[in-house]
């Protein structure tokens, strides 16, 4: 298929397009790195299933993001880095997310530290994960009123709890 | 205690004691360095034995606002660190004087952004603002010499 990634014949890719067939979007080598694009929906299990495997092993999530891509639909993305220790294997697994339905699943019973990167993209970009035992704003105050790291969020926007007004 | 109507209102003996106690209050001023930022170090050189702060009376930092009369607010206020900056201020007692130091508590500095607060006069009364980012030891002797005059000026309660 044409892909916007170079093929590449990597154990990973394979294993997880076998399982998960169309959840599989693209998959490939972006620049160097494994990349695979998933549905939203079937992340949770294919992160299981990298981690649960023997011969996978991914036992270390190093880092969850998003981006906001504002003219492109779909408009936000949210990726997921996977560690392999033992054999040094990285891949990236990226899940694209409409503005109306931004919502995943959490992969907080998989990986505890995605309890407070899971935070951070709720805060910074208001991606909803369900299931995830303490949603609130990490880095910014409570009652802040929006989400700053959308591109459509001026930076120097002002809140009204303290300081000048708009 | 009210000791100023004691001694009848505003006379020569009032302002004379005004003069001493002013003279006291302001070659021992006990800091409480409310540090967040990279004006810490400014800070920490302005401590040290080159710029010294000892000769102006002060160089013991009180880490806790009981004890200390002047607030050293240095380093860049976030919105979620500023309620914690009000209560510390609060729980100081009087007299008490805030020092803005560095341009991020002045006015924000740089960070013109939905995290900074625009300068801590929003929250609490500020005495001296000392630009700078960070402000060389010798401007931030020159505040607290300001700061002094200030206090020297006032009318002492007491």
């Amino acid at each position: 298929m044409s892909s916007i990634f170079d093929p590449v014949d990597n154990k990973t890719l394979k294993a997880i397009k076998e399982k998960f067939g169309d959840a599989v979007l693209e998959a490939g080598l972006d620049k160097g790195d494994l990349v695979a694009i998933v549905t939203a929906g079937s992340l949770h299990d294919i992160i299981a299933f990298l981690r649960d495997t023997p011969e996978l092993d991914f036992n270390m999530l190093a880092d969850l993001f998003g981006v906001d891509y504002l003219p492109r639909k779909p408009r936000f993305e949210v990726v997921y880095s996977l560690h392999c220790i033992e054999r040094n294997e990285r891949i990236r697994l990226r899940v694209q997310l409409n503005e109306k339905k931004c919502e995943m699943d959490t992969v907080t019973d998989l990986y505890p530290v995605a309890n407070w990167l899971e935070r951070e993209a709720w805060d910074m970009f208001g991606v909803v994960f369900r299931g995830h035992p303490n949603l609130k704003r990490l880095l910014m105050y409570e009652p802040f009123d929006g989400h700053p790291l959308r591109r459509d969020y001026p930076i120097n926007k002002r809140q009204p709890l303290i300081g000048p007004k708009n | 205690m009210a000791l100023r109507p004691m001694l009848g209102g505003d006379n020569f003996l009032t302002t004379r004691l005004d003069k001493v106690i002013a003279w006291s209050r302001k070659f021992s001023l006990f800091p409480y360095p409310f540090v967040t930022a990279c004006c810490g170090m400014e800070y920490m050189s302005v401590s040290s034995s080159h710029y010294d702060l000892d000769r102006f009376g002060a160089a013991f930092p009180r880490f806790t606002p009981r004890q200390a009369d002047l607030l050293l607010v240095v380093g860049t206020i976030s919105h979620k660190i500023a309620p914690i900056l009000k209560l510390v201020y609060d729980q100081m007692c009087e007299p008490k004087w805030v020092i803005a130091f560095g341009v991020c508590t002045c006015t924000g500095g740089f960070y013109d952004n939905y995290a900074t607060v625009q300068g801590i006069d929003t929250i609490i009364p500020v005495d001296v603002y000392i630009p700078g980012c960070p402000p060389r030891p010798e401007t931030v002797l020159q505040g607290l010499m300001l700061l002094q005059e200030k206090i020297a000026r006032q009318k002492q309660d007491y």
